[in-house]
């Protein structure tokens, strides 16, 4: 019996054993992985939807938006800034591939907290084309997501149609963008979101890389600190309602699981 | 034999020689101020100068190959659409504006005529995308190129790598816009003591000039740069079928004030550059003056020096006016408008 016991204290120490404080002089990646959803239904080109505040129904063709500069935070209030030059990220439903991205030579730490931007920060927006590549390049990635005529990034880019919409063509299209002006002020949809992992931790080792899954409801588009109604306004792009629209994008966001593998 | 030897060297090297090609090189005339874009990140090399070149005069630039960046901007018009009101695009498409000038682009702070543009090397993304000017994707263009015979060894001189990426797209097409640059004209010979003098009348006009004119048209560019709304009346008008009016300045900044205002243009060359202001609503310079003296109309964003004392317009006589563009005609720089250099017939 004391054997028993004996061993199976042996057993636990050894279980602690084999995981060690975090070390930050080492590095690890981390995945962020977005899933797009319509309220509860997962989102798809081609399906209709119907918002239960208006009963609009709607059949979205398009949905991308930017999520850039990534802090994270880890549960010893320690905090990482990925390097701005590897903080652009445009997820795009059409690309499967967009809708997960690994962040590199994060230091070791247990992180239940990440922190974003939704759009493109104006100091980006006003760099030299030069440092404007991988996806903020406009002949690239971000192609579509550029205003040439007014310079300046999209941040978020949604279409459908919707028999609600009084456009010709009974689409709907909301282009929201806007950084604040270069020379004189204008209107800013950038956005700002940070997100606890509540309980869990994204444990960040050399070898081992965790997911953090977050989930986009675009839903809350519409429903949010503004009722956007697609039969009101069914082309939204540069102004001054594309703030509202950002006011309610900023809650489009929220924290669901992460996989610690 | 020694001697023989030496005449044969010589002989090689005359055979040897080609007809010299003119080095470009981006020189700040002596009266103008610095210029305000970047030359370091950017700088105007022989190579880079004829691959902007080559592609301003390009119509491979639009969807259908048949505009390229010369349709509108005509070299002896000082790179305007001469006698277009509003510009033409593809498919014989109207544009919302009169084609600016391209000129003395290093020292503007902003591009068209609402400033949405902040650098001149994002510059060309606008007629290139715009669905009534060339109305092509930027990704489209850059893929074209890479596939064209000529096109990846001129990026390899220019930039040393025949990679065609957007950034040396558009540095060597503001290379060549850069070199547009205008300051021989007789005004200017004058000014720099270059022994050119000016006609009594065209003296007159420039004094009456500077007190009348230059609060917008100021310094060597003739322009502050500024937007202002100078009492054209605001207009709805069906653009290609569409109903629009045109709100300038306020379409970048969305700011209410900004409502009808427009860039103050350079008054280089503009001569030449005929018809006037941002819709090319006014055909001559004496119609140009004439609103400025009787045609202001009111607004609330009415530029306050064009309603002085409660009185809209400027004070001027027939007298004046005259003199006024004796001076302004001294602004017509020939020199530029026939620069080979910058000629499409001399690629």
């Amino acid at each position: 019996m004391l054997a028993i016991i004996a061993s199976t204290i042996v057993i636990s120490c050894k279980k602690n054993d084999t995981e060690p404080a975090p070390n930050p002089n080492l590095t690890g990646s981390l995945e962020v992985e977005f899933e797009n959803f319509v309220g509860t239904q997962k989102f798809a080109f081609g399906t209709t939807y119907t918002n239960p505040n208006t009963n609009e129904t709607f059949t979205p063709s398009m949905l991308r938006y930017f999520i850039t500069n990534i802090e994270l935070k880890a549960s010893n209030g320690t905090i990482f800034t990925v390097p701005q030059n590897d903080s652009y990220f445009l997820i795009d439903q059409e690309k499967p591939e967009s809708l997960k991205f690994t962040l590199n030579s994060i230091p070791e730490g247990d992180y239940n907290e990440i922190s974003f931007t939704i759009g493109v920060d104006s100091l980006r927006n006003t760099k030299p084309v030069g440092e404007r590549t991988g996806n903020l390049d406009i002949s690239g990635t971000a192609q579509g997501m550029y205003w040439s005529w007014n310079s300046g990034y999209i941040f978020v880019k949604f279409e459908g149609s919707s028999p609600q919409s009084t456009a010709v063509d009974q689409k709907y299209r909301y282009h929201i963008g806007g950084f604040g002006g270069y020379s004189s002020k204008t209107i800013n949809c950038v956005r700002k979101k940070t997100l606890s992992f509540g309980k869990d931790v994204a444990k960040v080792r050399t070898n081992a890389a965790p997911t953090v899954h977050l989930i986009t409801d675009v839903m809350k588009l519409f429903n949010g600190s503004t009722q956007l109604k697609i039969a009101d306004n069914n082309t939204v792009m540069f102004s001054p309602f594309g703030i509202n629209i950002a006011n309610n994008y900023v809650d489009m966001f929220s924290y669901d699981h992460v996989h610690n593998d | 034999m020694k001697y023989i030897f030496y005449v044969g060297i010589l002989i090689l090297g005359a055979c040897k020689q080609q007809p010299q090609e003119p080095q470009i090189q981006f020189q700040n005339p002596s009266n103008f101020p610095e210029p305000h874009y970047n030359l370091s990140r950017n700088p105007v090399t022989t190579e880079g100068f004829k691959l902007g070149k080559m592609l301003f005069f390009d119509s491979i630039l639009s969807r259908d190959g048949t505009i390229s960046c010369g349709s509108c901007h005509i070299q002896s018009s000082a790179f305007t659409q001469h006698g277009h009101d509003l510009s033409h695009g593809i498919d014989d498409q109207l544009t919302l504006r009169n084609a600016p000038p391209i000129m003395n682009l290093a020292w503007q702070k902003e591009f068209f005529w609402d400033g949405g543009v902040f650098d001149l090397d994002l510059f060309a993304l606008a007629p290139i995308e715009a669905h009534n000017e060339m109305d092509e994707s930027i990704a489209n263009v850059l893929n074209k190129l890479r596939k064209h015979p000529k096109y990846p060894q001129m990026f390899e001189r220019a930039f040393g790598t025949s990679e065609i990426t957007l950034d040396r797209f558009l540095k060597a097409l503001s290379q060549f816009q850069l070199m547009a640059i205008s300051a021989n004209s007789k005004y200017d010979k004058y000014i720099r003591n270059e022994g050119v003098t000016l006609t009594t009348d065209e003296l007159a006009g420039l004094e009456l000039f500077k007190v009348k004119c230059s609060s917008c048209h100021q310094g060597e560019l003739f322009t502050d740069l500024s937007y202002r709304n100078n009492g054209m009346i605001p207009q709805r008008f069906k653009l290609n079928g569409i109903d629009t009016i045109d709100t300038g300045r306020e379409r970048i900044t969305l700011n209410p004030n900004d409502q009808f205002k427009f860039k103050v243009p350079s008054l280089r060359n503009v001569e030449i550059t005929r018809p006037y202001m941002h819709n090319g609503s006014l055909r001559t310079l004496e119609q140009v003056l004439d609103h400025y003296q009787t045609g202001v109309k009111d607004h609330p964003t009415l530029d306050p020096v064009l309603k002085q004392n409660g009185k809209l317009g400027i004070d001027l006589t027939n007298d004046e006016k005259k003199k006024i563009i004796e001076f302004l005609k001294t602004l017509t720089d020939e020199e530029f408008l026939k620069n080979p250099i910058l000629s499409e017939e001399n690629p």
